[in-house]
This record gives C-alpha cells, sequence and structure tokens, in this order.
C-alpha cells in the first residue's frame, strides 16, 4: 500500500532526529572518555602503552566504520551476549570515536612545547599534576577546534548504526520510502536535516579556530 | 656583552670541609654513539657559585640537566642533597622539589598569572596552604622587583620581567641548589642587567648556584669557581681571577681569545 509522503512523515523524520542526537552524544562523550586514555597512552614515555594506543588507532582508522559496528552486533552475538542493535551502535561509535579523538588529542599533547613539560617536572610535578595543570590546560586550547569539527564525523557516522536496525533518521528514512517509495523526496529531506545539524557546527569549528589562532591575550 | 653592575663578591668561596650538595663521580652520557658527557667528576659546596662555559655543543647544558635527571646520564653516580639519583621515582621527586631551574627560555606556563606560575608547585608538590603559598609567592615576586604584574599573564610581560619571574617561580619551591642554563642568552641586550642583578642578589643571599653562562663579567665578580667544558670534558677549572688571566690549558685561551676578543 503506498502513502504519499505528507505532515506526518515529516513529523516521523523530525521524531527520528532525536536518536540520531542522542547516539551522538553517547558517541562523543564515550569516545571522548576512552580517546583521552588513548591520547595519554600515544603521549606515554611507557613503550607498552605506547605501541597498544597505536596499534588501537590504526585498526580503526584502517577499517571502515560499518564492518566495526558488524563486528561488535555479530561478535557480541558469537560470544553470547544478547546486544540490541541501541548498545552496539553506542559501543561501536563509541570505539570508533575514541580512535579518532585520541589521535586528534594526541597531536594537541605534543604541540605543547617540551620545555613547559621540563619546567613542570623540574618544579617536581609528577605525571599527573604535570598534565592536568600545566599540559592539558594548554593542550585543550589547540583541541577545541577540530574537536568540534569532528563532532560532525559523529554524526554523520550514526547513519550506519540503520544497517544494524537501529532506529535513527537514516533508518526512519528508509521505512518511509518503503511506504511512499519517493526515494529523492525523502532522503532528499533527510540528508537536509543531516546538513541542518552539522552546517552550525562546521561554523562554529571556524570560529573557535580563528579565535584560538589569534594571538593570545 | 653586558657587565655585571659592581663587584660584589661576598666572601671566599666556602671551605672544602663544607657540605657537599651536589657530588658528580665518573658521569658518562651519550646521544646514540656521540657521548657528550666524559667521565665528569664535580663537587659543589654549599653556597658555592660556580658558572659553566665553553663553546656550544661541549656537553655545559648537559651536564646540569643531569643534576634534576632533565636528561639521564648512563653511568657514574649523581647524588643530590645525599641522595643518590637512581631509576626511582622517590629519589627524582626529592631531587627536584630542591633544585630549582632557570632556562633559556623562561618556560613560564603562558596560562595561569604571573602569581598562578609561582603558586603552582608550592600547592601541588608541597601542599602549602593557598593563603601560605601566595604569601610566598608575593614576596619572592618582590625580590626580583616585580610584584606589580602579579596578575598579568607571561605574555604581556618583556623577556627580563618573565626570567625574573621564572626566578621568582623557582625560589618559591625553597631550593637547597639554583640552575641556571643560559638564563640571558634569550633576553635583548638591555634586559640582560635586570636579570643578572636578581642573580647577583641572589649570590649574596648565600644560594648554591651553577650557571651556564657566557656572561664572563657575571662570573668575574659572582663566581667562586669557573669551569670550562669543551667536548664533554671539565678541561679546566679554576678561581676567576687564575681563570681569566693565567689560563693553563690551551683550548681554555683559544676559547677566552674568541669570546673575549671584542
Amino acid at each position: 500500500m503506498i502513502r504519499a509522503f505528507g505532515y506526518n512523515e515529516f513529523l516521523f523524520l523530525l521524531s527520528a532526529v532525536q536518536w540520531t542526537l542522542l547516539l551522538s552524544v553517547i558517541a562523543f562523550i564515550g569516545g571522548g572518555i576512552v580517546g583521552l586514555v588513548v591520547a595519554l597512552g600515544r603521549t606515554s614515555d611507557v613503550k607498552p602503552l605506547r605501541w597498544l594506543s597505536t596499534g588501537y588507532i590504526q585498526i580503526f582508522q584502517g577499517t571502515p566504520l560499518l564492518m566495526q559496528l558488524f563486528l561488535v552486533f555479530f561478535g557480541a552475538t558469537v560470544i553470547g551476549i544478547d546486544m540490541s542493535p541501541w548498545v552496539a551502535a553506542a559501543v561501536g561509535l563509541t570505539l570508533n570515536t575514541s580512535a579518532f579523538l585520541g589521535e586528534i588529542w594526541r597531536g594537541c599533547i605534543q604541540s605543547v612545547p617540551r620545555g613547559q613539560w621540563e619546567a613542570a617536572s623540574s618544579l617536581g610535578l609528577r605525571y599527573p599534576g604535570l598534565m592536568r595543570y600545566v599540559i592539558l590546560p594548554q593542550a585543550v586550547k589547540v583541541a577545541v577546534p577540530p574537536t568540534v569539527g569532528y563532532l560532525v564525523q559523529v554524526i554523520k557516522g550514526t547513519s550506519l548504526a540503520a544497517i544494524i536496525g537501529f532506529v535513527e533518521l537514516t533508518r526512519a528514512g528508509q521505512i518511509v520510502n518503503n511506504a511512499t517509495f519517493q526515494p529523492f523526496l525523502v532522503f532528499g529531506i533527510v540528508a537536509a536535516i543531516y546538513f541542518a545539524l552539522c552546517w552550525p557546527l562546521s561554523l562554529l569549528s571556524q570560529r573557535l579556530e580563528a579565535r584560538y589562532a589569534a594571538p593570545s591575550r | 656583552m653586558a657587565v655585571a653592575s659592581e663587584p660584589t663578591r661576598g666572601g671566599k668561596a666556602p671551605a672544602m670541609s663544607a657540605d657537599v650538595v651536589i657530588r658528580m663521580e665518573g658521569v658518562q652520557k651519550w646521544y646514540d654513539r656521540f657521548q657528550v658527557l666524559k667521565d665528569i667528576d664535580l663537587e659543589v659546596h654549599r653556597g658555592e657559585r660556580i658558572v659553566i662555559c665553553g663553546p656550544s655543543g661541549s656537553g655545559k647544558s648537559t651536564l646540569i640537566r643531569c643534576i634534576n635527571q632533565l636528561e639521564r646520564h648512563q653511568k657514574g653516580r649523581i647524588t643530590v642533597n645525599g641522595v643518590e639519583l637512581g631509576p626511582h621515582h622517590r629519589q627524582l621527586d626529592l631531587v627536584r622539589r630542591e633544585v630549582g631551574m632557570v632556562f633559556q627560555s623562561f618556560n613560564l606556563f603562558p596560562h595561569l598569572t604571573v602569581l598562578e606560575n609561582c603558586m603552582l608547585a608550592p600547592l601541588k608538590v608541597r601542599g602549602t596552604s593557598k593563603a601560605e603559598a601566595k604569601a610566598t609567592a608575593m614576596r619572592y615576586l618582590e625580590r626580583v622587583r616585580i610584584p606589580e604584574q602579579a596578575d598579568k599573564y607571561p605574555g604581556q610581560l618583556s623577556g627580563g620581567q618573565q626570567q625574573r619571574v621564572a626566578i621568582a617561580r623557582s625560589l618559591c619551591m625553597n631550593p637547597k641548589v639554583m640552575l641556571f642554563d643560559e638564563p640571558t642568552s634569550a633576553l635583548d641586550p638591555e634586559m640582560v642587567k635586570e636579570v643578572l642583578d636578581t642573580m647577583i642578589g641572589l649570590a649574596e643571599d648565600g644560594m648554591t648556584m651553577l650557571c651556564v653562562t657566557h656572561e664572563m663579567g657575571f662570573a668575574k665578580s659572582v663566581a667562586h669557581r669557573v669551569i670550562f667544558m669543551d667536548r664533554g670534558e671539565i678541561v679546566e677549572q679554576n678561581t676567576p681571577e687564575e681563570f681569566f688571566t693565567a689560563p693553563k690549558s690551551e683550548r681554555t685561551r683559544s676559547f677566552l681569545g674568541q669570546i673575549l676578543a671584542h
């Protein structure tokens, strides 16, 4: 039975935006926490930690996000865990995001001049204090623009969760299309909604970059 | 080359029997296969002021950076204030909180105010109360004559002011020894004097100091002992009088000839 694309269909798409956003927020927060650990590992003096985090980054950057989602979703079943598409999408996106944020933040940490580490160490600060009070506050300034920019990638990445059956914006588009058979219209609207979410973030990232690039104080 | 304001040599070099604050025995260090420090033996006594000079690449910065282990030595023993530097963090912590260091490039923390720069280590390393850390910081900022800059950020200060803040920041930890790694080399000429004057003030108060510097006027007026290094070795060490008027080694003569020529 074919329906026309109407106001109700549009509302259905809009209401799916909340799941896209929620998934993005979870991936971003989870990815941020794990990503910090990865970034600290990448910049560590301890060789095994460096190898481990480098390997982690390379695996997640070197394989498609879709495969990662498949592996989490079906892998969980193989080892006997019944994982909902929700959890699988959240876990898969968190892991993927953490690898990319970890690598972005590694660069930011390393952009803090060596002299800052030396001055802090020579004052007797040990690693945790040195990181927390001296290095990270300076790295954060550098990190904000690319991190906000990467949020755009996270939002777009959530669309792949549609394939493992999680109903977010893209999946909602597929459902509407199956009923209306107006793919160009439906997916055009879906794309426009993604654009409306991502474009402001891109602009924000550019503005932040211009602000932080200005000579500081 | 700026010359320190006036001779301020305070008394004679401490006697040999005085406590040894730093002892280096047979210290060697390599960068890959290049040996930067060759069999360094050095004793620094409490209250002693030593100037280390030598051509670039002679290992003088590496030597003082080994004392607080910003560089690790591979052979030999370094003892600071009775603590031998080993592979463990505990000794390193003990040594670093007693040894202050001033860098060529100041290395102030740009995201913190001058006052916060001075308070950070006492608060987080020594666990001093905030009120006490602030009082100490202000006392030392007054001593380097810039208390009015306390709430500014390092980027708002001149190079000379920044270096004086860096000295105050080190002093806030109440160190037993101060290391200076070419503290005036990155400064415009007109700012060299204010930093040297601050260092002379420290010397007058009896601080134990090791300074890597090319300021020979400072060496003449302040040092108890001048050490000349070349190619990773201590070639010659003597009182400034002897060192400048009657250098024994040919390498020392040629170095002095070059830097005192103009």
